[in-house]
């Protein structure tokens, strides 16, 4: 029952041989070992301790969540750095521990099926070169991304800010290929599915549908490199669905079958589980019940300060700029707010450079700390569709889409 | 160097219109060995149902990374593992199950 498959042996091999073959390399080992270290997370009444790891194959340092299957946070560091994620530190989320750990490019098949007028079966070659190629900022958030800071807190992956990414996703649009395989009069919805499965045979695989307009829409697309490299395997390769605006359950891992459905899907993934209240912001009370209930779609608007922690000490008189990333969820940053006065005052931050409606953005802004003693410094994302953050915290029972606007507290000395 | 290679033929690539994009995009077979997890759940009574029953789809890090929850919830989330992801629970051992998850203690370590 348990997937008893020698861990790392490859590695260790590996590994052995590296050390054998210089100093260079028990150097490399050393240096490896005493890198490895562990973050306490800020989550309410815990438990906030991640060891950080490197044990995983194309990824570098990440927080462990849960080893199997893969829950891997990125560090908060990394999005000071830019607004592209690197691969090797972009988050990562497995629903089932059934991961093929080996991806051959010569006999990989994306399957087009269902209602259609002819069946496909492409090879990668076929979506390289045989389709107009398509290159997309896009932010990638897992639909319980902070759910760690719900409070009060609910189960589930305990992720501080950490599980979303930006990447430049380059592939081809979904639209190209139902249109070559032709889809029906009274097809409804396109179902997708990757090549990982469900640890039980009867358990339900995962699979998610998109409404036909939406996957027909021109933006959403199948990925075959991330930030012009091919995607890491715990990142979905060889494709991956990107849903821009959308979170990151409908963005399918190492897809393999689409499936176009002349019936709306009533799979459990699709219609039972990732489903939100249907109020604003999918706010409810803790505990409120008789709530309708839809499933989870567009993002919602959200900034950070990035380059200083709650905590730190800043002298008096000295300017000490903030930066920071903001996105506008299903559409793009129209403004970036800060504060350095709890919330008393505001006043608009520099954006930095557009990289698209779905990316990130950058942003700095003035600050310089007046008199001595504690500082909320605030920031508040406004999106295109005049969607902005709210001041208290959002809450449901599943911690999805949580959203307010961040504070990050200092002391000025 | 391959590496270096292709990252230049692409962002020359991604200054031409989509549909005229002439650097066709090379990918590589990938095999890679994935760790399954070492940690252990901490003695305790009923340690050994959540052992025997629980780790055939996750490692034991996602439950000792909750935060604390009421027996109730926890009744919940087995039932929901059990029901809708078909987890090979005994029957037997599901009060054993949720009696350790809803007295593990959590805080800092």
């Amino acid at each position: 029952m348990l997937n008893d498959a020698p861990p790392r042996h490859g590695s260790l091999t590996r590994r052995r041989l590296l050390g054998a073959a210089s100093l260079g390399g028990l150097a490399v080992l050393s240096h490896r070992a005493l890198a490895q270290t562990s973050v306490n997370l800020p989550l309410p009444g815990g438990p906030g301790e991640r060891p950080i790891t490197t044990a995983f194959p194309q990824k570098g340092p990440m927080i462990l969540q849960r080893t199997r299957p893969p829950l891997l946070e990125t560090p908060w560091s990394v999005f000071d750095q830019g607004v592209f994620t690197p691969n090797d530190q972009f988050y990562v989320r497995w629903h089932w521990a059934m991961i093929p750990a080996e991806v051959k490019v010569e006999t990989f098949r994306l399957t087009v099926r269902g209602h259609v007028n002819q069946a496909l079966s492409l090879s990668l070659q076929d979506l390289l070169t045989g389709l107009p190629r398509v290159d997309l900022a896009a932010v990638n958030q897992c639909s319980g991304n902070s759910r760690g800071f719900v409070t009060p807190r609910v189960p589930g992956a305990q992720w501080a800010n950490g599980a979303m990414g930006n990447a430049l996703w380059s592939g081809v649009r979904l639209k190209d290929v139902l249109d070559r395989a032709g889809v029906k009069a009274g097809a409804v919805q396109v179902r997708l599915k990757g090549l990982d499965e469900a640890v039980m045979p009867d358990a339900p695989q995962f699979m998610k549908s998109l409404s036909l307009d939406h996957a027909r829409d021109g933006e959403v697309m199948i990925a075959y490199a991330m930030n012009n490299e091919q995607l890491p395997l715990l990142n979905g390769f060889p494709l991956r669905l990107v849903v821009p605006g959308w979170y990151s359950t409908y963005w399918v891992k190492m897809l393999s079958d689409i499936e176009v459905l002349d019936q709306p899907d009533t799979n459990f993934w699709t219609k039972s589980a990732y489903t939100i209240p249907d109020t604003p912001n999918a706010n409810i009370a803790p505990g409120q019940t008789g709530v309708a209930m839809v499933p989870i779609s567009r993002m919602n608007p959200r900034s950070f300060i990035t380059n200083i922690a709650s905590g730190t000490s800043l002298p008096v008189g000295r300017p000490a700029p903030l930066r920071g990333i903001a996105f506008g969820g299903d559409s793009a940053v129209a403004a970036v707010d800060v504060s350095v006065d709890g919330g008393a005052s505001w006043v608009a931050a520099q954006l930095g450079k557009d990289e698209g409606t779905y990316s990130f953005r950058q942003w700095t802004a003035p600050f310089t700390p007046k008199a001595a003693g504690p500082v909320k410094l605030m920031v508040r994302c406004t999106n295109g569709k005049g969607a902005v953050q709210p001041a208290t915290p959002t809450w449901n029972a599943s911690g999805f889409m949580r959203n307010v606007i961040e504070h990050t507290d200092i002391v000025a000395v | 160097m391959l590496r270096f290679l292709l990252a230049a033929a692409l962002i020359g690539a991604t200054s031409v219109p989509a549909s005229l994009s002439a650097a066709p995009f090379a990918l590589t077979s990938v095999s890679v060995d994935l760790p399954m997890g070492d940690r252990m759940f901490p003695d305790g009574k009923g340690a050994d149902a959540v052992t025997n029953n629980c780790l055939a789809c996750h490692s034991a890090g996602m439950v000792l990374n909750q935060p604390k929850l009421s027996e109730a919830t926890w009744a919940s989330i087995v039932a929901k593992m059990m029901n809708a992801y078909k987890a090979p629970v005994d029957p037997a051992d599901v009060s054993a199950i949720v009696g350790y998850l809803a007295s593990m203690k959590v805080g800092p370590e």
